[in-house]
């Protein structure tokens, strides 16, 4: 009853959806590509992922105790933070390396700036960041990721693409590739983006964008080879990153002009970083860089309020 | 406490130039690698801030006012560059590892801050206090973020191991980005236990104000309170 007579100034949006069912929904589309990894990496890849939710949630509930807020770990926020990182991960990683991941993206990168919805870039992949560049021996050692499949050791496909070699594009799309625990196979991610979409929380206008982009920048300079362009597409990081990372409410444009401007940047620099960058993977640090254009983007396109800017007759 | 042990405590302790005035960053955040390149880059700014302050507090009533601040850079400069040529002879190594740092010493705004603030205004004798004490406390905030970052990125402590041979160290802590994290937690550590700095004097004494806990004397609700 209390409800029915609450005044409150427009917009009066009804709407039943909660972070909570929200954050439950993107968990549930992150299921499909977390039991891949498992299944193909075994059961490190398993305690990485537990382990990595784990520290994420006892940092969120320590860190707000410590600091007499109310505790949001029930919205689970931190659990998705937790699972896009250990998604993140070699599989064969030691497990402290994550944790301490968690913990970062955590307390540094969400909870120092304010908390769920201040962060200004995504806490996941900053983590993420910080391991690559703390820990790069233990991070881009992918070549005892072969768990049951002999084949697989290895350079990772990006790597052997960038070397010239040839990827076979079936492999990819199953996943039966080393590479993160989570990035690996196509199908399994496009269940969960497809998920997403259908239960509307995400537009596809950032994946889509985002992908398109990448797909004629490596078309263009990569030499007009529709097979390599597709490789990779399917290879590295780039599916993950744009249903699941460049699609973060918190860090993304809000504005839909904004979001395309946002992907098509994001498709540049990704391809900019696969092409010229040190590393053959690009998509964490072109994503991360976004987050910190999301404000300027997001004021070049802010919509004019209605009856405002018009010309005087 | 005399006026001269009170310039020496007030740059340590009440207006340490990093920790609380927060100038002079540049070279704080580049070269603190290594605990012992902040004990090499703050004793050479040390000895460059109270020689130049002696000069400049010397001239203070020779120089117009007008070209005050070339004349200041003029014998900033000077000491500097004597300061570069001896640590280039008698320390090879530490001059190496500081670089382009040494001469950037000259554009250092702790100097021609303590210059224009204090020097100009005060005789050679008691400059001298102040440049000894800024200086010191300007050594000892470098030897702290430096012995940290030390010790986080690379386990070891003037390179002596000092974390066990198990410890993988976090590089991130011994490049750019490790220094903005240890210069913060230090600064937040300085201020939430309340060390007797300049900003942080006068909350102890009274209630905190308004809904913020922070301890700015500059603080709206400070000076909210300080109306009623």
């Amino acid at each position: 009853m209390e409800k029915l007579f609450n005044v409150s100034s427009s917009p009066h949006v009804r709407d039943h959806s909660t972070t909570q069912s929200l954050m439950l929904d993107v968990i549930i589309a992150m299921i499909p590509a977390s039991i891949y990894g498992v299944w193909q990496f075994g059961l490190n890849a398993l305690l990485v992922l537990i382990a990595t939710v784990v520290a994420c949630v006892v940092s969120e509930y320590a860190y707000e105790r410590f600091m007499n807020k109310p505790i949001t770990i029930a919205d689970g926020s931190a659990v998705v933070t937790g699972m896009i990182l250990a998604l993140n991960m070699p599989p064969q990683i030691p497990v402290w390396v994550p944790m301490v991941g968690g913990v970062f993206a955590i307390v540094v990168v969400k909870q120092l700036y304010g908390g769920l919805g201040q962060n200004f870039m995504n806490p996941a992949l900053a983590a993420r960041c910080f391991l690559l560049i703390s820990f790069a021996g233990l991070m881009n050692d992918f070549s005892s990721a072969s768990l049951g499949f002999d084949s697989l050791s290895g350079a990772t496909p990006l790597a052997t693409l960038r070397a010239g070699g040839e990827v076979d594009l079936a492999s990819l799309i199953i996943g039966r590739i080393p590479g993160t625990i989570g990035e690996v196979s196509v199908i399994a991610l496009l269940i969960g983006g497809i998920y997403m979409i259908v239960r509307k929380v995400i537009t596809p206008v950032i994946p889509l964008c985002y992908i398109g982009t990448t797909a004629v920048f490596l078309f263009i300079f990569g030499g007009f080879d529709v097979n390599y362009t597709l490789c990779e597409i399917c290879a590295g990081g780039l599916i993950f990153g744009a249903f699941f990372m460049a699609t973060d409410y918190v860090t993304s444009p809000l504005t839909q002009k904004g979001q395309v401007v946002y992907g098509i940047v994001l498709g540049l620099m990704t391809g900019i970083f696969r092409l010229w960058g040190a590393s053959p993977e690009g998509v964490s640090y072109a994503i991360i860089l976004c987050n910190l254009f999301v404000p300027l983007i997001e004021r070049a396109t802010l919509p004019k309020a209605f009856g405002k800017g018009g010309t005087k007759k | 406490m005399n006026k001269y042990m009170e310039r020496i405590y007030n740059g340590i302790w009440k207006e340490n130039p990093i920790f609380v005035q927060m100038i002079g960053l540049c070279p704080t955040l580049a070269v603190t690698t290594s605990a012992i390149n902040g004990v090499g880059m703050g004793l050479s700014t040390t000895v460059v801030l109270v020689l130049a302050n002696i000069l400049i507090a010397a001239l203070r009533k020779i120089i117009p006012d007008s070209v005050r601040l070339p004349a200041e850079i003029v014998v900033v400069a000077s000491f500097v560059t004597i300061v570069d040529m001896l640590m280039e002879g008698f320390t090879p190594d530490l001059y190496e590892s500081l670089g382009i740092y040494i001469p950037l010493i000259v554009v250092n705004c702790i100097i021609l801050g303590r210059a224009e603030a204090y020097a100009m205004k005060n005789n050679a004798v008691l400059s001298a206090f102040d440049g000894i004490g800024m200086g010191i406390g300007f050594t000892i905030a470098l030897i702290l973020i430096g012995a940290f970052r030390e010790l986080i990125g690379a386990g070891m402590i003037f390179g002596v191991q000092i974390m066990p041979a198990s410890y993988v160290p976090v590089s991130i802590f011994i490049l750019a980005p490790g220094a903005f994290f240890i210069l913060a937690i230090l600064t937040a550590v300085q201020n939430k236990l309340k060390m007797p700095s300049a900003t942080n004097g006068s909350v102890k004494k009274k209630k905190k104000a308004g809904g913020c806990s922070g301890d700015c004397l500059s603080c709206a609700g400070h000076d909210a309170a300080k109306a009623e």
